[in-house]
């Protein structure tokens, strides 16, 4: 491997970063790594709008970080945007591009479009040539109509009528590819969407626990957080508590973290505090703290 | 190159290596190298009410050129046994011929005994295990069904170039392990005494279609084997109906509207 | 293929040459874990079997019953833990023909890391557990490393969720980090009842679950244990009544089986 110093690129990017990665690395100090989330996540249009839904499992490696996590993000009221990939890009990305969004809305004094989110999203992903590694699936319902949308991490884009991303894709594909059709009635959308992510759910290690389900019509967006549940866990076989004093302990300092003030109004004299309930008053007048 | 877990062939023959033939990732000679030519994609196999059935389509690809469009994947091994092969299609004619041998020499024997399904499968484990460990693979992934024909309990397995091997009551190898094996398991996990030969047609077909939708090296034409009590069959190979009438509404990839 | 980075004026090679030299193992993902008590052992594992974020099969066992006092459980590549397993079975096959009784715990251990140490340099990728009971009656477990080293330990856990589990049997079978009060004094390790290690191996196991992708599906609980049958009146864990606990038999083929020697309680896991 030949390393090179950064140089100034005439393209106007700029990719120094790269090249001291690149070097951090050889020197064994490289190795940034980030959440990402494993995940099924997709999209459809049906007759009246668009259904998007998406898994709650965040992993890091094979580790499950996060088993109830929100992978719908809200754009605008009336588009919503599904992430896959590095957690972390794929929250900003979307929060950014949802208030670019809403400027955008207000400086044009009109309901924002699904492809300008789609176009915002494309130009920031390609600019990072895929660093910022986010997933999307892009859905809304705009003054065109339902509008339906995939954006992959270098910035490409895809327009289909039903689309999945993340690691459960394909297993959520076969079931669109067998069970979708044109102009489906709201309840057989929601359907396959929760079929289709469960599809992932059950095969895709990558992906888990609960079903999220948005669907998004011409004046109504309803966002279905666990529309499904089939992952609770039993019942645990005993309770895990331990006896007081099990843990040691060097030393103890109880901090006393009750304070007591008198606040007088100036100018005036101290006000006789109200007699309290005999039940609820300390015993011998001391200072009680409500714990509970 | 891409490879998706499960999937032990590539979609580019090897041909390039020879460029890289001084390079130092291959210098000892006791190590044996291989590498896929022409291959096959997905097997496809579930159990049924009366036994097992399985899918191949009948394509054999030389990289990303569709090179072969009527080759064989799936063989009788016996009369109650059938065995389906995705991976290096030369390497598969060798394991038939391998078993040819075996099952004559069985045969020779003249003892009254025939070997079970189970068996054969456990034969075919070891050769597979065996050359993994010599660093010389048989570059296949192969599904294995049948009847033993003693008490009728149907045997649904598998075997890949690692040796690795397990049994279900759904089975795919390649890209169909991510594609159809979902569509396998909701359609049958759970209901394999209750499936009719009928409906295990109709499942397997299904996602053939998925396949062939989706998987870049599959073909809309292909067989179905099915092992009963009664002995194997494999049928002539045919397609099912596709539709793309979804492509009419498309334009574009972006914000085109003609 | 060389591949040309942005913004450099030289080449930097990115990706290894296409195609790739034959990777003769994978890793199957699964958990195992075993603990001992006074006069029994269980030996535990998860059914799945896969690779990469694909699932294999929801049922593949991973815990096999080597005789009456001797239970190996198996992690790691699937296909060398299986050409071991068969190795091992039928090693204790010609022992038991040329000295007509079964082999020993301790010896088992010790054939085991010398048949693995045998392929120190094309190890077998398995991570083992041994348990049973040893000649005194005593439960026993033994760990090993793929390459042959072990000892004999209480309790332990390996595979992909080992690092979820095995400090929680430190925890609650070793009783790490837990210290005596005049009120309440930390038992022994060692002693736990049959019922009390179940609960804790279930747990273990459901918790895996819950945080490690790769666990799932099933669960298989060998106990191993003086068979109720062989006693006068039975006490300690042969007293236990397994079978109202979902335990069903093992199966066995050799001569000398006993009734309820080992016994496996089987429980399902989450599939997601």
């Amino acid at each position: 491997m030949t390393s090179v110093a950064p140089q100034k690129s005439k393209s106007g990017f700029d990719f120094s970063n790269y090249s001291r990665n690149h070097f951090l690395d050889g020197k064994g100090l490289g190795g940034f790594t980030a959440t990402s989330t494993g995940t099924t996540i997709v999209g459809l249009i049906y007759k009246d709008g668009i259904v998007l839904g998406a898994d709650t499992r965040a992993t890091e490696g094979p580790i499950v970080a996060d088993k109830n996590c929100e992978k719908i993000h809200y754009i605008s009221d009336n588009i919503r945007c599904c992430g896959a990939g590095t957690a972390a890009d794929t929250e900003f990305v979307t929060a950014l591009i949802s208030s670019n969004m809403q400027l955008h809305a207000l400086h044009t004094g009109r309901k924002p479009r699904v492809v300008t989110a789609m176009t915002m999203l494309k130009q920031r992903l390609f600019q990072y040539q895929g660093h910022i590694g986010a997933a999307l699936v892009l859905g809304g319902y705009d003054a065109t109509g339902p509008q339906l949308f995939t954006v992959a991490p270098h910035g490409s884009t895809d327009k289909l009528p039903y689309v999945t991303m993340g690691s459960g894709s394909l297993a959520a594909m076969a079931v669109f590819e067998s069970g979708w059709h044109k102009d489906m009635e709201q309840k057989e959308a929601v359907d396959l969407v929760v079929a289709a992510i469960s599809s992932g759910i059950f095969n895709d290690l990558g992906s888990g626990s609960n079903v999220d389900v948005c669907i998004i019509k011409k004046d109504s967006t309803e966002m279905l957080r666990n529309y499904v549940m089939p992952n609770e866990r039993a019942k645990k076989e005993q309770k895990y508590g331990f006896a007081k004093g099990t843990t040691r302990f060097t030393k103890e300092h109880i901090y006393s973290m009750i304070q007591k003030e008198d606040v007088f109004e100036v100018g005036s004299t101290a006000p006789t505090p109200a007699p309290l309930p005999a039940a609820a008053a300390g015993a011998g007048g001391e200072e009680t703290m409500d714990t509970s | 190159m891409n490879y998706l877990p499960g999937q032990t062939w590539s979609s580019q023959p090897a041909q390039h290596h020879h460029q890289f033939a001084s390079a130092s990732y291959n210098t000892d000679p006791s190590a044996h190298t291989s590498q896929p030519i022409v291959t096959g994609t997905s097997v496809i196999a579930i159990r049924f009410k009366d036994g097992v059935m399985m899918a191949t389509d009948t394509l054999a690809s030389y990289g990303s050129l569709a090179r072969f469009m009527d080759i064989k994947r799936i063989e009788k091994v016996g009369e109650n046994t059938i065995l389906g092969a995705s991976g290096d299609m030369s390497d598969w004619q060798y394991v038939q011929h391998t078993l040819d041998k075996l099952m004559l020499r069985e045969q020779n024997e003249n003892d009254g005994h025939i070997l079970s399904p189970s068996q054969i499968y456990a034969y075919l484990a070891r050769v597979m295990y065996n050359r993994r460990s010599k660093m010389d693979p048989i570059w296949n992934s192969f599904v294995l069904a049948g009847v033993d024909p003693k008490d009728g309990s149907p045997f649904l397995g598998y075997v890949d170039l690692l040796g690795t091997t397990y049994s279900a009551s759904t089975i795919a190898t390649g890209f169909g392990l991510h594609l159809a094996q979902p569509l396998l398991r909701k359609a049958v996990e759970g209901r394999e005494d209750q499936i009719e030969e009928e409906e295990a047609k109709r499942i397997l077909e299904e996602c053939m279609k998925v396949l062939f939708y989706r998987d870049a090296r599959s073909l809309n034409r292909f067989v179905i084997a099915t092992v009963t009590k009664e002995g194997s069959k494999i049928s002539e190979p045919y397609s099912v109906p596709t539709s793309w009438g979804f492509a009419e509404m498309l334009r574009g990839y972006g914000p085109q509207t003609q | 293929m060389l591949g040309l980075q942005p913004g450099s004026s030289t080449v930097v090679p990115t990706s290894a040459p296409v195609g790739h030299r034959f990777e003769p193992y994978d890793s199957n993902g699964g958990s195992i874990a075993a603990v001992c008590g006074k006069d029994f052992c269980i030996i535990a594992s998860d059914t799945r079997q896969s690779t990469g974020y694909s699932i294999q099969t929801r049922y593949k066992p991973k815990v096999f019953r080597l005789n009456d006092k001797a239970t190996l459980a198996t992690n790691g590549f699937a296909a060398d833990a299986e050409a071991m397993v068969s190795r091992i079975r039928q090693r204790l096959e010609w022992y038991r023909h040329s000295h007509g009784r079964s082999m020993p715990l301790h010896a088992i251990a010790r054939m085991i890391s010398t048949i693995l140490y045998g392929k120190r340099f094309f190890p077998y990728y398995v991570y083992n557990i041994l348990g049973g009971l040893d000649e005194e009656g005593k439960g026993a477990v033994y760990s090993f490393d793929p390459v042959g080293s072990y000892e004999r330990e209480f309790c332990r856990a390996a595979g992909a969720a080992q690092s979820l589990i095995q400090p929680f049997l430190d925890n609650q079978i070793m009783f790490k980090n837990q210290h005596s009060t005049p009120e309440h004094t930390v038992p022994k390790p060692g002693e736990m009842s049959l019922p009390d290690v179940l609960k804790i191996v279930m747990d273990s196991f459901t918790s895996a679950t819950e945080r490690h992708i790769e666990v799932g599906d099933g669960l298989e609980m060998f106990v191993v244990r003086t068979p109720p049958s062989a006693q006068g009146e039975a006490i300690g864990a042969a007293s236990v009544d397994l079978k109202a606990m979902g335990g069903v038999e093992a199966v066995g083929g050799e001569d000398e089986q006993e009734e309820g020697a080992v016994m496996v309680i089987r429980r399902e896991l989450k599939k997601d």
